[in-house]
């Protein structure tokens, strides 16, 4: 039953062991993180953290429920149902030499990737965008010979001026099924 | 103010939560704080095993409704705890656990008895703390009282360096309402969600109340018996409700799930409603998912939001205290009978009843059943009873008819063997005068029968009840019924338990025929120290009926009728 990935931002006290705990919970009801991304808010002493994971719309609300239970979690929301804007950062190396340096820079160019480095067989680009662009660029690139890449999960942000807010709410309670 | 030491601040600290006794055991990192222990009122049990400390808190804190309270030092200490706290854990119980640690500055160097007990403990802890300041002593304590005890409640674990206990500093108390930037534990069940619970009741011509721990936990069962009075739907019960809704009432039906009555789990099967009070559909209670009541609707009054829709799907979920939730929905229900569903469960009652042991004539071989029956009638049913885990658990369950909450004191979720002996101590703090059980098995008892001692050093004044039958019984039966009877690792020799109390200056009694069972009970009761009776039962028993693991609720295994027959040619 609908079973997607689904983007989770959460703001979290800033403190020792709390990243811990939160992939501890997530462990140890056995779902799978696709991607975790924390850092620094404009709060002081708040971090947040985006979760992409893949999970039906009855998981996910557990999910969030045992979310809720960790003393330090101050604010969950599942974006399913908010229009949201999501990127990744991706750092990819490149095996080029005289022949293929000019293809390659073409291709990365329709992806908007920038070149930060360029060595004499190799080159890295940057990229930000959605899980899917990357991909698309990683596949593209990949007859050339990827030697690396590293990306960074996903952040995602609510559109609009709708925000986030850490601080707690009442907690959305179960949708049950009409009488 | 002066400046007073960490060890001094966390026993004030402690004090100031209404804390008068702690269970624990000292060691290097936790000195400091046994040091000021000595100025302190609270009074110290000693215990001979950190488990033990635990589950005494464990006890005290279900019989008393307050934080139970034990204390340990670092490394092996902490990690002795570990199967008190997550049996703590499982039924809902609040505790806080205070370790000692070494020094803050040797921390990650894997110093003498240094253990990441936070870390151990994350998973079988409502929260957890480390502190490193004695500045940070007395918030803390207050904090995690305040998480322990509020919503669902659980175990806290507070970790405290031994730097910590040592540094001075003028502490701060406060007498305010903890206030934490996460953690919102209340909920309220929604108005709209009240009123098409109220219409799935009034419309429901079979339905079940389950009645679950949560109703003794929130003090519920005055508003319970309140709402089975004005809607006249039967009660079943979980092994940790029982005593929620009283055993004799005429529309209690008694314990479902695995070992629960057939006609039970037959009503449930053959329902229309169930409405669930604070209980979490464990497995244990629901046999296969698939099969569980599925011509039922279903109501879900719980305090978590987190076990909703967990294992049973419900129609309409309730999400807050179920007291408080009980309440908003009285007003709203009709008083209504049902005689015609209460004459069918009557119908599934009367098979049932003819198989029962408790028919056996007196006089013939020992059974378990006996013992618990005699017991319940000779104390009336108003003991407190604590038990372990296996086969007794369940005839204690079947057997005994508990009428009011918070007299029996099991381990329900983890089925912690070892659990009973060191419970009924710390129960026995929490409730002075009443008339304490232990009933355990010759297997489990063993588990924690150095707390033989602890009785003994404390004076504590308990009856106990040795279910023994030469085997771990429950593993047995299921190698019985499950594995061919091939019986491995489960035939069980143990000292001679009336030796053994002698030895800790203690009173021990055998019996080994029905005549024997009534006398010795009376004998116990009567001595002012503790009593241990042997209980030499027939060996082979098994608890009857039986759901087994993964198989519908009604898909019972039954007393075989030749097992009465060979008793009754006796």
């Amino acid at each position: 039953m609908n079973t997607r990935l689904r983007t989770f931002i959460m703001h979290v006290e800033d403190l020792p062991g709390v990243l811990n705990r939160v992939t501890s919970l997530f462990r140890r009801r056995g779902y799978n993180i696709e991607s975790l991304a924390v850092g620094r808010t404009e709060m002081p002493g708040v971090s947040r953290m985006t979760i992409v994971m893949e999970a039906d719309d009855d998981a996910a609300r557990r999910i969030e429920a045992n979310l809720y239970k960790l003393v330090n979690v101050l604010r969950v929301e599942d974006t399913a149902w908010r229009p949201t804007v999501s990127r990744e950062l991706a750092l990819i190396k490149v095996r080029t030499d005289q022949g293929t340096r000019a293809q390659v820079l073409q291709l990365t160019e329709v992806f908007r990737a920038r070149v930060i480095d360029v060595g004499p067989e190799a080159v890295i680009f940057e990229i930000t965008g959605t899980r899917d662009k990357i991909d698309g660029l990683a596949e593209v690139l990949m007859p050339y010979g990827v030697v690396e890449l590293v990306r960074t999960g996903a952040i995602a942000m609510v559109r609009s001026a709708d925000t986030v807010e850490a601080t707690p709410s009442v907690q959305q309670q179960p949708q049950t099924n009409a009488a | 103010m002066t400046a007073r030491t960490g060890a001094q601040i966390l026993w004030e600290a402690l004090h100031r939560e209404g804390v008068r006794v702690v269970f624990g055991y000292p060691g290097g990192a936790i000195m400091p704080a046994y040091d000021a222990l000595l100025d302190s009122e609270i009074r110290h049990v000693l215990v001979r095993h950190e488990q033990g400390a635990a589950h005494m808190a464990d006890g005290y804190a279900r019989v008393s409704g307050n934080v139970g309270v034990a204390i340990a030092t670092s490394g092996p200490g902490a990690t002795n705890l570990v199967t008190g706290i997550a049996t703590a854990m499982l039924d809902s119980v609040p505790l806080v656990c205070i370790t000692g640690q070494v020094a803050s500055r040797f921390i990650g160097s894997d110093a003498f008895q240094e253990t990441d007990i936070t870390g151990v403990t994350l998973p079988i802890t409502k929260h957890n703390y480390l502190v490193t300041r004695a500045a940070d002593i007395a918030k803390t304590i207050r904090e995690a009282f305040y998480v322990a005890r509020s919503g669902r409640p659980g175990p806290v674990l507070v970790d405290i360096t031994k730097d910590a206990q040592q540094q001075s500093c003028v502490p701060e108390y406060s007498d305010q309402p903890v206030r934490m930037r996460g953690y919102r534990p209340d909920h309220q069940a929604r108005h709209d969600d009240l009123k098409r619970a109220a219409e799935l009741i009034d419309r429901a011509e079979r339905p079940v109340i389950l009645c679950g721990h949560g109703i003794v936990r929130a003090d519920a069962t005055t508003l319970l018996r309140a709402l089975v009075v004005k809607t006249g739907m039967p009660v079943a019960s979980t092994l940790l409700g029982l005593g929620g809704f009283p055993a004799t009432h005429a529309l209690s039906l008694g314990m479902m799930g695995m070992h629960g009555e057939a006609w039970v789990n037959q009503a449930i099967q053959e329902a229309d409603l169930l409405v669930a009070l604070g209980m979490r559909f464990d497995d244990r209670v629901t046999g296969k998912l698939e099969t569980f009541a599925t011509g039922a609707k279903k109501i879900h009054c719980e305090l978590d939001p987190a076990e909703i829709n967990k294992n049973v799907r419900v129609d309409v979920a309730l999400v807050g205290d179920v007291r408080e939730t009980i309440e908003a929905l009285l007003p709203l229900v009709e008083a209504r009978d049902h005689h015609a569903w209460i004459a069918r469960i009557s119908e599934l009652k009367g098979d049932a009843a003819v198989r029962d042991i408790q028919q056996l004539p007196p006089g013939g071989r020992l059974f378990a059943a006996h013992v618990m029956h005699d017991l319940w009638r000779i104390t009336e049913g108003k003991a407190l009873v604590v038990t372990d885990v296996g086969q007794h658990q369940m005839w204690e369950a079947q057997y005994y008819k508990h009428d009011h909450p918070k007299k029996l004191v099991t381990s329900g979720g983890l089925g912690t063997m070892g659990f009973a002996l060191p419970a009924a101590i710390g129960a026995r703090f929490a409730a002075p005068s009443d008339e304490i059980w232990v009933i355990a098995g010759d297997g489990g008892f063993q588990m924690t029968a150095c707390e033989l001692s602890t009785i003994a050093q404390e004076g504590v004044k308990l009856n106990i009840a040795i279910i023994n039958n030469g085997y771990l019984g429950m593993v047995r039966q299921w190698q019985q019924f499950f594995y061919n009877g091939r019986y491995s690792a489960t035939p069980l020799k143990s000292p001679d338990f009336v030796k053994l109390a002698e030895a800790h200056g203690l009173f021990g009694l055998r019996v080994s025929t029905r005549d024997e069972v009534a006398p010795a009970v009376m004998r116990a009761r009567a001595a002012r120290g503790t009593v241990l009776i042997d209980f030499r039962v027939e060996q082979e028993d098994s608890v009857y009926p039986m759901v087994p693991a993964g198989a519908a609720l009604n898909e019972m295994i039954r007393r075989p009728s030749s097992i009465v027959e060979t008793a009754e040619d006796e």
